[in-house]
């Protein structure tokens, strides 16, 4: 089927199986490679985007699921990377191999969307869904609080 | 043919770069003496280099780096070193990444001389003197140009931030502007140890604010990893992995799959069956449909179940007739126990553990006109080129590797597994492959730590002190599988699995420490800190057990033990301070641990406390002390250390494979448990800098965690925990 949804702003148009997983929307069919694929069972948060503003796992959500709403990714987050967690990521020096940063920043996106001040409990319960095997923990929750400061 | 492909960005930069054809390229041999230069036609053609330093005319430099990177900043920190001494200014440096070609861009680490691989953490101290040797030489050549240009003597010259200064005329000119004009002679400048610059001149080496290069780029989603790469005309691959080497489908729904809309091939083939699909859904569809029942006769480890393995292990450790193999040995360890007045026995063990890197395996291959091309993070280039070259029958040199960045190494992207599966997909399917791992896949293709039982002994004299320390391992022989010519060559030893035994910072009279060799058919390999994370945890653990029937105070005891190695005494004492080791804490206790790790050396001090309901340990604090030597990049050192801990800290508690008929039991992250944010503790940590020549930082963060958080609970509850991970229900059955 075809499925008409909105992405970082732009229309888009793709011809799949209904349950296609919007991972490999994103990724393969709209060549959208920041998301990434860690579990594929909704366990690591590697693929997180925003769907209609709320963080989901992408390869949890259905093509179907997303007809007429409006998908974010990391690549549509801002358009030069100055949204106030991509420019905390990089001061706080958070990635290190890089590669659950995209989900672990629309996770945090999502937070300071609803909370402008989270507390460092409030940071570790929302993000604790969310793996990253480089440990970068520490660093995750310093660039939280530096956007939350400097937003 | 699809002659015009845009794998990476960094690929891409590379080759539009040199097709401007407007640059001075140096070249150097890297195994210490100079081969000659490259012709610098070969920057017109965009041939392959084999080159480090390219100065454009627009001033932009362009550093080969000889390392993979896999979030360890062996980008940043290689090219880095090169700038220094060419004195470069660091914000026109761009980073590329070398080709798979060791004769020209090979470390001189005295471990894997001449080799070019990222792993145990050998790439800086590999590269420390090439790389300062090939940053120096550029800059001699630049100085010499000038000077001749200028006619003024080389020795009123100077350099800084990319000029070339001469400060009696008030002149200066660029190094983009002096490669406009510059030659660069037949045979370079010889570059002494003496001609490098001295440490208190560094301007880029040891600075706080040097951001990663790569950074940036994995904070917008740009950053291009293996699994990120398409290439026209390339189709997808699925893999139902094979559960253990050496199996074969018995029956199966082949036929079945192969009816899926959009599947082309259904492929059984020694390492699973892959499914081969127009899109990337068809071919999980059909992974994901897949009914195989294997036939396992021919497998090797069918029979291996590693809960039932456990009796026969330990049987074999305390066989008199067991084969052993003598690892490390001073003085003689036997007498000295039987003639000892005390003796203690302690049998250890720990468990399989798997990588989870959070890339799970993946590789595109093309095949086409006798000629390979591969797109993958891998940790060693030419491994993977020489694996492929050998399975589809041609040679090295037809196997092109694009090296992409790694969504995590840890020793996983060693072997090349997944390039080698790409490739024959494609050879099969005649059209290049993207080949992705499900998770599930990804761990059914582990090659783990591997299972380890240890027995230690160790004898007192009549006044107490330690005259015999003996360790014996049983466990499958690391080497033997992941690196075969090194086991070939030293006649059965395993390096990998034995690292951490030999306790050459601990001034012990008597010591043997031996293995008996498993052979189960696992496919054991390298895991971020190797031996050194289960042999550091029986031994420091053991040595606690020690100084209990001492009566001295394990810090006390460990300065003792290191009275003749200040640089060890130095971060037992470092850390002994930072986490204030003699106050009590209530319901909390610390342990300590020191460790050595391919020359840094490290003590990490634990806080934890107990549910003893749950049986969970509750980290709190983690204090860690280095001695690296000299520090290239100090907050990426931090990083690396915070990382090592964490890795360490989800090994200590809670990662275990499990075994079965020779299968492993775990699918995904819900039976695999790695750490989260949620558990992790406050971590402190010192970095003492000294002169000596820098080491490898990767891995140093994982040994001294799983003994301190041991030794903790131990103090704490008076009970001795021997079995990693130390999860919640072996806690609880230890203080039963």
């Amino acid at each position: 089927m075809t499925v008409a949804f909105t992405i970082n702003g732009k229309a888009a148009s793709v011809d799949a199986a209904a349950d296609t997983p919007l991972l490999w929307v994103v990724r393969e069919h709209l060549k959208l490679t920041g998301t990434k694929f860690g579990c594929g069972s909704g366990l690591c948060g590697a693929c997180t985007v925003h769907v209609d503003g709320k963080a989901v796992r992408s390869c949890q959500t259905g093509l179907k699921d997303v007809a007429g709403k409006k998908v974010t990714t990391i690549e549509g987050l801002s358009p030069d990377s100055s949204h106030p967690l991509q420019k905390a990521w990089i001061a706080e020096q958070v990635p290190q191999c890089g590669y659950c940063q995209s989900g672990q920043i629309m996770a945090a996106a999502e937070l300071l969307a609803k909370t402008k001040k989270p507390s460092r409990a409030q940071i570790v319960e929302h993000m604790d869904g969310n793996i990253c095997r480089c440990g970068t923990y520490p660093r995750i929750v310093r660039a939280i609080q530096r956007a939350a400061r400097e937003a | 043919m699809n002659k015009h492909i845009k794998p990476a960005s960094l690929e891409v930069s590379r080759r539009s770069f040199f097709k401007g054809a407007s640059g001075l390229t140096f070249a150097f041999a890297m195994s210490g003496t100079l081969l000659g230069r490259v012709s610098e036609a070969f920057a017109a053609d965009g041939a392959m280099l084999n080159a480090y330093v390219t100065i454009g005319h627009d001033n932009t430099i362009t550093i080969q780096c000889p390392g993979s990177e896999m979030g360890q900043g062996v980008m940043t920190a290689l090219p880095l070193i090169v700038a220094e001494e060419l004195d470069a200014d660091w914000s026109k440096v761009k980073v590329e990444f070398a080709p798979g070609n060791p004769k020209v861009y090979g470390g001189q680490h005295k471990m894997f001389p001449g080799a070019q691989l990222t792993l145990a953490s050998v790439s800086v101290p590999a590269y420390w003197v090439p790389l300062r040797t090939a940053g120096a030489q550029a800059r001699k050549v630049l100085l010499d140009n000038v000077a001749e240009h200028w006619k003024v003597p080389v020795a009123e010259l100077t350099t800084d931030k990319s000029k070339v200064i001469h400060k009696k005329s008030k002149r200066s000119i660029s190094y983009g502007d002096v490669a406009k004009f510059a030659k660069v002679p037949a045979e370079l400048p010889k570059i002494a140890e003496a001609d490098l610059k001295k440490r208190e001149n560094y301007k880029l080496i040891g600075r706080k604010n040097i951001g990663r290069i790569d950074v940036p780029s994995k904070v917008n989603g740009t950053a291009k990893f293996g699994i990120d790469v398409q290439v026209p005309g390339m189709v997808y691959a699925s893999l139902l992995h094979a559960p253990m080497d050496g199996v074969k489908v018995e029956s199966s729904n082949i036929d079945d799959v192969k009816k899926i809309k959009g599947v082309t091939h259904v492929l059984a083939l020694p390492f699973g069956v892959a499914v081969v699909a127009d899109t990337v859904e068809a071919s999980q569809a059909g992974r994901n449909a897949l009914k195989v029942k294997w036939d396992t006769s021919g497998a090797k480890a069918a029979p291996f179940d590693s809960e039932k393995a456990k009796e026969e292990y330990a049987r074999k450790a305390k066989d008199p007739n067991a084969e052993a193999m003598e690892a490390f040995k001073t003085g003689d360890a036997d007498k000295a126990l039987a003639g000892a007045a005390k003796t203690l026995e302690a049998a250890y063990w720990s468990e399989h553990t798997y990588h989870a890197q959070m890339e799970p395996m993946n590789a595109v291959a093309r095949v086409e006109n006798g000629q390979v091309d591969i797109w993958v993070g891998t940790q060693v280039q030419s491994l993977a080129s020489a694996v492929v070259a050998n399975v589809l029958k041609t040679t090295p040199d037809k196997v092109k590797i694009h090296l992409q960045l790694l969504g995590g190494g840890f020793g996983r992207r060693i072997w090349p597994d997944a390039p080698v599966q790409a490739a024959v997909l494609a050879n099969i399917v005649k059209k290049p492959v993207k080949l992705m791992l499900t998770r599930e896949d990804d761990i059914a293709a582990a090659r783990p730590r591997p299972m380890t039982h240890h027995v230690m002994k160790a004898g007192l004299d009549g006044s107490n002190n330690l005259v015999s320390w003996h360790h014996r391992v049983v466990a499958e022989n690391v080497d033997a599988v992941a690196a075969p010519p090194r086991f070939a060559a030293t006649k059965g030893r395993d390096y990998i699995g034995w690292v951490g035994m030999s306790q050459d910072f601990y001034n012990i009279p008597n010591l043997k420490a031996d293995a008996i060799r498993e052979q189960r058919g696992m496919r054991v390999h390298a895991w971020r800190g190797i031996g050194a994370g289960y042999n550091k945890f029986v031994s420091e653990s053991f040595l606690d057990e020690v100084a209990v029937a001492k009566g001295i105070d394990p810090v006390e005891y460990r300065l003792e033990l290191t009275k003749n190695h200040p640089r060890a005494q130095a971060v037992i004492k470092a850390v002994a301070e930072m986490s204030n080791w003699k106050r009590k804490r209530k319901d909390r206790a610390l342990g300590i641990a020191f460790s050595d790790y391919h020359d840094t050396l490290t003590a990490g001090v634990a806080e934890v406390s107990l549910n003893k309901e749950t049986g969970k340990i509750k980290v709190h604090n983690y204090w860690i002390a280095i001695d690296g030597g000299l520090i290239i990049q100090p907050d990426n050192v931090n990083a690396q250390l915070e990382s090592a801990i964490v890795y360490a800290l989800s090994g200590a508690l809670s990662e275990e494979l499990t075994m079965k008929d020779g299968a492993i039991q775990q699918s995904n992250f819900n039976d695999y448990h790695v750490m989260r944010m949620s558990d992790m503790p406050q971590i402190h940590m010192k970095v003492i800098v000294t002169d000596n020549p820098p080491t490898g930082m990767g891995e140093v963060g994982i040994p001294t965690v799983a003994p301190a958080i041991g030794n903790a609970v131990a103090t704490l509850t008076g009970k001795r925990l021997r079995h990693l991970p130390m999860s919640a229900e072996r806690v609880k059955k230890a203080l039963a």
